[in-house]
């Protein structure tokens, strides 16, 4: 009987359930149905592939003075397609340069802030007691410092570089995560899976990479997203008070460090670089917020 | 009460102590540490160094160091300016009133504007209003307060030249309209952050009420719905707010420093980035450890208010 069958026939079915398996992923389809994030996660990625690949290819370096065609507005010349600054260095090479760095110090700073977030609330709900306490309260100690405050005190005694922002952003935002980790590992610990890797003998460290962490996951990379709007938003604020990433090494930030100046004469200065800054953080918030409504279902419409 | 007064007061006598070590601990564990401002100038020898160290106390250990700063901090002496060695605390309470008066202001109209766009969209869920006001919300809370600061003043002093684009009040004019006229700009500024914040829990909290049992009852009780909304849900979604409002004050302070400076508003925020351009490492700390009190002492309050207002917290 089965040998007789016609193999068209029977293939016909699957062919045409085909497209549709692409979205059989719950989570997937959510988040596809949140058009949102979808335009965040498209702005994003097109940001980042501009940033990367596109500055050699653009008449101008974003070094290159010149300063006959200074203060030239966006559209002004056709050579400066977003016009140049009071250097004359094209703007729109240096709001892609600027991006590599703005967009590496978010990426870095977030998956620092990841690393000590998780194992901080991994430690402290796994373990509790004393040792749990004693984090947390530390936790709570270090989110009653306004970020902006505890940013720039810090900064002011470090050397600022690119590698040194990035770490001094990581260690004033991994908080939030430790808190969400926290109360997730103290929820799942009490469930049957994790005594049943007890009973088979697991270690800590495995119950907890092994078993815990998977399980709370989905937070995890929400709060992961939002962690890199953060950055990036951090990383803007303390270099355009200056005690961030140091010119010439461009930065979102720092463009916009002396554009108050000629706020009257070249507000392009100003509204360009923010515009990035702008658009590269609600993108990173919208993808966050549609990563809870496609993993957290519950959450829905909050 | 009483038991949930002293447990929440022990809290924050403890959190104060976790606070107060982490700031003793970033002025003495950042390269250099309090030294680091004489050291900087390299004229001075080790031997200078280890003088000027050994007359300041630093050459004792750290828990000694520690205990002697916290007691001279609990007695309100928190040290004085490099700059003019007035008394830190002094300097700060100088400038608090113009900080308080920015962060006071914004705050009424986030509640207020914010109150409103919550509590709209959460009667017209999923309408045009509520999804304009949620992608608004998520923008607002993305875009820079400083540039969002430079495109107001580009706009409304600038361009448009109706409002002031920095100051507190123009010199010689010490009348309060004018005082008013210069408020307007930052105010709004500050407050654009903690309007979408403010709008989105009010929308939520709303949420949550509306499901609740004794709204269907009063319902059902035929009680008019204008009635319902203002005298029922309104009223209780508004209560966890109280929280939301002191867990805004860390986000409101970081805002006032960034408005402050674009603003040239000569608050503390102003103050604390002039003392970091002046290596006034003094005043620099003094305005970090009143930052995370101010921030301790708000969520204090916000909670014991919540109890107060709300009788069904003080049993948890």
């Amino acid at each position: 009987m089965i040998p007789a069958q016609n193999p068209a026939a029977a293939a016909a079915p699957v062919l045409r359930a085909a497209p549709r398996r692409r979205l059989r992923n719950p989570a997937l389809r959510r988040f596809c149905r949140h058009r949102l994030a979808v335009f965040g996660a498209c702005a994003v990625t097109l940001l980042t592939l501009l940033c990367i690949a596109a500055p050699p290819l653009l008449p101008y370096s974003d070094t290159f003075i010149d300063i006959r065609a200074r203060f030239t507005p966006p559209g002004g010349s056709s050579a400066h397609l977003l016009g140049t600054d009071q250097l004359g260095r094209d703007m729109l090479s240096r709001l892609l340069m600027a991006g590599r760095i703005s967009l590496a110090v978010g990426f870095s700073a977030m998956l620092i802030s990841m690393v000590i977030g998780v194992c901080v609330g991994l430690v402290a709900g796994y373990y509790r007691g004393v040792l749990g306490t004693v984090l947390m309260r530390f936790v709570d100690a270090m989110l009653c410092f306004p970020s902006i405050f505890l940013l720039l005190a810090v900064s002011a005694f470090i050397e600022p570089s690119v590698s040194s922002i990035i770490l001094l952003i990581a260690c004033t935002s991994w908080m939030e995560v430790a808190r969400i980790v926290e109360g997730q590992i103290r929820a799942l610990r009490e469930r049957d899976f994790t005594l049943a890797a007890h009973a088979i003998g697991a270690g800590d460290a495995r119950i907890m990479f092994r078993e815990l962490l998977p399980n709370a996951v989905a937070p995890i990379v929400v709060a992961a997203t939002l962690n890199v709007a953060h950055a990036i938003l951090a990383e803007s604020y303390i270099s355009f008070l200056g005690y961030g990433i140091q010119p010439p090494t461009p930065s979102w930030g720092n463009m916009l460090d002396n554009a108050q100046t000629y706020l009257e004469s070249a507000p392009w200065l100003a509204i360009l670089p923010g515009a990035m800054i702008a658009l590269a953080v609600t993108s990173f918030n919208f993808i966050g917020d549609g990563l809870r409504d496609a993993l957290d279902p519950r959450m829905e419409g909050r | 009460m009483s038991t949930y007064l002293l447990r929440r007061l022990f809290q924050a006598l403890v959190l104060l102590l976790i606070v107060s070590a982490v700031g003793f601990s970033i002025l003495h564990l950042a390269p250099g540490g309090p030294l680091s401002q004489f050291a900087a100038g390299g004229e001075m020898t080790q031997a200078d160094l280890d003088r000027i160290a050994r007359d300041m106390g630093l050459d004792r250990p750290l828990p000694v160091q520690y205990a002697e700063w916290l007691w001279h901090m609990a007695q309100g002496d928190w040290g004085r300016s490099y700059r003019d060695q007035q008394p830190v605390l002094h300097i700060i309470v100088a400038h608090l009133g113009a900080t308080l008066e920015l962060m006071l202001t914004s705050t009424l109209i986030a509640m207020a504007l914010g109150s409103w766009i919550g509590i709209l969209g959460a009667m017209r869920r999923y309408s045009l209003f509520d999804s304009l006001a949620t992608i608004g919300a998520m923008i607002a809370v993305s875009i820079p307060t400083f540039w969002f600061g430079l495109v107001v003043i580009w706009l409304f002093s600038v361009t448009l030249g109706w409002l002031p684009a920095g100051n507190r009040y123009t010199v010689g004019d010490g009348s309060w309209l004018n005082q008013l006229h210069h408020l307007i700009a930052p105010s709004m500024v500050l407050a654009l952050v903690s309007t979408a914040v403010w709008s989105r829990y009010m929308r939520s909290s709303m949420l949550d009420v509306i499901n609740q049992d004794y709204i269907r009852t009063a319902r059902s009780k035929g009680i008019p719905e204008r009635r319902i909304l203002f005298r029922h849900t309104v009223r209780n979604a508004l209560l966890p707010m109280i929280t939301i409002a002191g867990l805004q004050l860390p986000t409101l302070l970081s805002g006032a420093l960034v408005t402050e400076t674009i603003f040239t508003w000569p608050g503390m925020g102003r103050l604390f980035l002039d003392s970091i351009n002046y290596r006034d490492y003094p005043v620099v700390m003094g305005i970090l450890m009143f930052t995370a009190v101010l921030v301790l002492l708000g969520s204090l309050v916000a909670d014991l208010l919540y109890g107060l207002a709300d009788p069904r917290i003080r049993l948890a």
